[in-house]
């Protein structure tokens, strides 16, 4: 097929671009890369959580206490006898703490995240891909669990249970997809109705391929960066549920450090201030990215 | 549809999601290892098999669990949410105590963290470069960012320690005396800590929204007719363009309740505030089955009627609202 002689005209008769500097269309995942590091607080944010990251996983390495151990009178004050963040009310010290804890704390955050995306995702897109009752069911569905407390909800999961890590990590993920249904469910509804998902209708794709493989890929950036302030809201609601006593006694997070030394917060405030500081730090560091992700994947909604 | 058909529906709907509620908790206790008898029989320092088996019998536990789940049911109907072995008071009396405190609580943060956030949201929006616009940007991210009982606990150390003008712990004191004024500002005075922290989360959420919504209003054609008729700045922000920005304040605010509550449970044990977050704790430690059950319960209870509540403010808020 040829273009029509009449609306090629005016391009061919104007003047050649500037030679010295050819337009080339950037390849889409360097051009969000490139929004993404001109956004200081975002590079903030990843430096800040990669430190993060190569305290908890390479620290221990340079650190090898095991936090359990009791090493120490309690309640050394930070930086006395050689430990730098003191001991907690065993005398354990605190630093072997963090490390280990860490790592709970975000492979926990992580998990939780991993299981409320698929959930929220299943959920949103079958409901914004079929309308109709299926999505005023799923719907309600998910209205059901905005309305129980989540808190209070996985309070009782752990407990009846057993606090392992396995039911926290269930239970913080299974209350907490709520908003990725609604975005991802709000996405497919908009997404259903361009011309590129009907061309593939045409050519008679099966539901199951126009959800999965031309959709989903396209409805991501909105769920990527909800993914993201997951991970940040799992880290705290599994600080949450340790502070209450609710996590596996027998393995050290962040959380755990703060609930089992809170009788003790007049005596040792440091050694509560300073995990709960981590998980601060974890979190904005998650949440400056998410913010970075959000300007560098929909540009359009950047007046938000 | 007019207002009462609206708010019918809504009831009928959440009365249906209520149901829905205790069907799934008390489907979760049943599969969940162990039951009442066991606590009790644990509590007693262990029990042969015939005492297990009359315990069960008396908390009609040996019954099949459609039998179970229908007497639950038709006792709720009756308000009889069962009996708490470990506080040995019927749970919907224990349950009602201890709501007030954490309605207090929960309701007096989000009066504070709207009030607070949407002043603070409109004064940010009205110069974009302003230092209080960065105050808004640091706070929300601060407020995502802070665990709840971390922010309660610095409060505490510094209360204690720094400036101990407010009380760290419990609603009253005992050796308050005096009539209801005396005593309510006595509640007042322990409801300072608590409230403060709870509300932290929000008003950093809200802030954030109502600068956003602001910022749109304040752009908007008959913004700029009102100032170029002459209306003076404050009407035309408090007046003119915050009732417009109020909505997306509104809205958020009312599906925050379940998570409000959530927080309150935590901000409850950092302050051993006597609501039901304590309550909660101590049953579910205690595996007082009757009791979580009450508590879910009536804490869904609050957030629907809450839900409901948020409907209406909104459609006050902004008329043009119908439907459903």
């Amino acid at each position: 097929m040829t273009k029509p002689p009449d609306m090629l005209a005016p391009l061919d008769a104007a003047p050649p671009l500037a030679e010295e500097a050819p337009v080339r269309a950037m390849h889409p995942a360097r051009e969000m890369a490139g929004m993404f590091f001109r956004n200081y607080p975002a590079v903030f944010g990843l430096v800040l959580l990669l430190a993060i990251l190569a305290f908890t996983f390479v620290g221990p390495l340079y650190h090898p206490v095991d936090p359990f151990e009791m090493v120490w009178a309690p309640f050394s004050r930070p930086g006395e006898e050689g430990y730098l963040f003191g001991t907690d009310y065993l005398g354990r010290d605190i630093l072997a703490a963090m490390m280990a804890g860490g790592q709970v704390s975000l492979a926990i955050g992580l998990a939780a995240a991993v299981i409320s995306l698929v959930i929220g995702v299943t959920v949103g897109a079958f409901a914004g891909y079929y309308g109709g009752w299926v999505e005023e069911a799923l719907m309600r569905f998910t209205e059901f669990f905005q309305v129980l407390p989540t808190l209070l909800f996985s309070m009782v999961i752990v407990a009846l249970f057993g606090a392992s890590l396995l039911t926290v990590t269930f239970a913080i993920g299974v209350v907490s997809w709520t908003a990725v249904a609604r975005v991802t469910r709000s996405e497919f509804l908009r997404i259903r109705e361009l011309e590129y998902v009907a061309a593939a209708r045409s050519g008679s794709a099966k539901d199951g391929y126009l959800i999965f493989r031309v959709i989903l890929p396209n409805a991501l950036p909105p769920i990527v960066v909800q993914a993201n302030l997951m991970v940040g809201s799992a880290i705290l609601f599994e600080a949450a549920l340790s502070f209450l006593g609710l996590s596996d006694p027998n393995v050290m997070s962040w959380g755990q450090v703060i609930g089992s030394n809170r009788p003790y917060i007049l005596d040792a405030g440091f050694a509560v201030a300073i995990p709960g500081f981590a998980i601060f730090l974890t979190v904005l560091a998650i949440s400056l990215i998410g913010d970075g992700l959000n300007d560098a994947l929909n540009p359009k909604l950047r007046q938000r | 549809m007019p207002l009462a058909r609206i708010l019918l529906t809504r009831i009928g709907y959440g009365i249906l999601l209520l149901l829905a509620v205790l069907v799934l908790n008390f489907t979760l206790i049943s599969i969940a290892p162990g039951d009442i008898a066991d606590s009790i029989a644990g509590d007693m320092g262990g029990a042969d098999a015939s005492v297990i088996a009359e315990i069960r019998a008396r908390y009609g536990l040996d019954q099949p669990f459609l039998v179970q789940l229908w007497r639950y049911m038709a006792g709720v109907f009756r308000f009889d949410l069962g009996y708490s072995y470990f506080f040995e008071t019927p749970v919907t009396a224990l349950v009602l105590e201890r709501l007030p405190a954490t309605l207090l609580l929960v309701v007096s943060a989000q009066v504070l963290a709207i009030g607070l956030g949407v002043l603070l949201g409109v004064m940010a929006a009205r110069n974009p470069n302003g230092a209080l616009n960065t105050l808004v940007t640091f706070l929300s991210l601060f407020g995502f960012a802070a665990p709840v009982f971390w922010t309660g606990i610095l409060l505490i150390i510094a209360f204690v320690s720094i400036f101990p003008i407010f009380p760290v712990g419990g609603m009253r004191d005992v050796t308050v005396e005096g009539g209801w004024l005396a005593q309510a500002l006595d509640i007042a005075h322990h409801l300072f800590l608590p409230m403060i922290t709870l509300a932290s989360i929000y008003i950093a959420l809200y802030s954030r929204l109502a600068r956003a919504a602001m910022q749109e209003v304040l752009g908007a054609d008959y913004v700029r007719t009102a100032r170029a008729k002459g209306v003076p700045e404050r009407t035309v922000l408090y007046k003119h363009a915050l009732r417009n920005a109020l909505g997306p304040v509104v809205t958020v605010a009312g599906l925050q309740f379940a998570s409000v509550i959530s927080g309150a449970v935590v901000v409850e044990a950092v302050f051993s505030w006597p609501g039901l977050g304590t309550l909660a704790l101590q049953s579910i430690l205690a595996r007082d089955t009757p009791t979580i059950m009450g508590i879910l319960f009536f804490s869904s209870l609050v957030v629907i009627v809450f839900n409901i509540l948020t409907d209406i403010v909104l459609r006050m808020v902004d008329p043009r609202i119908k439907g459903g």
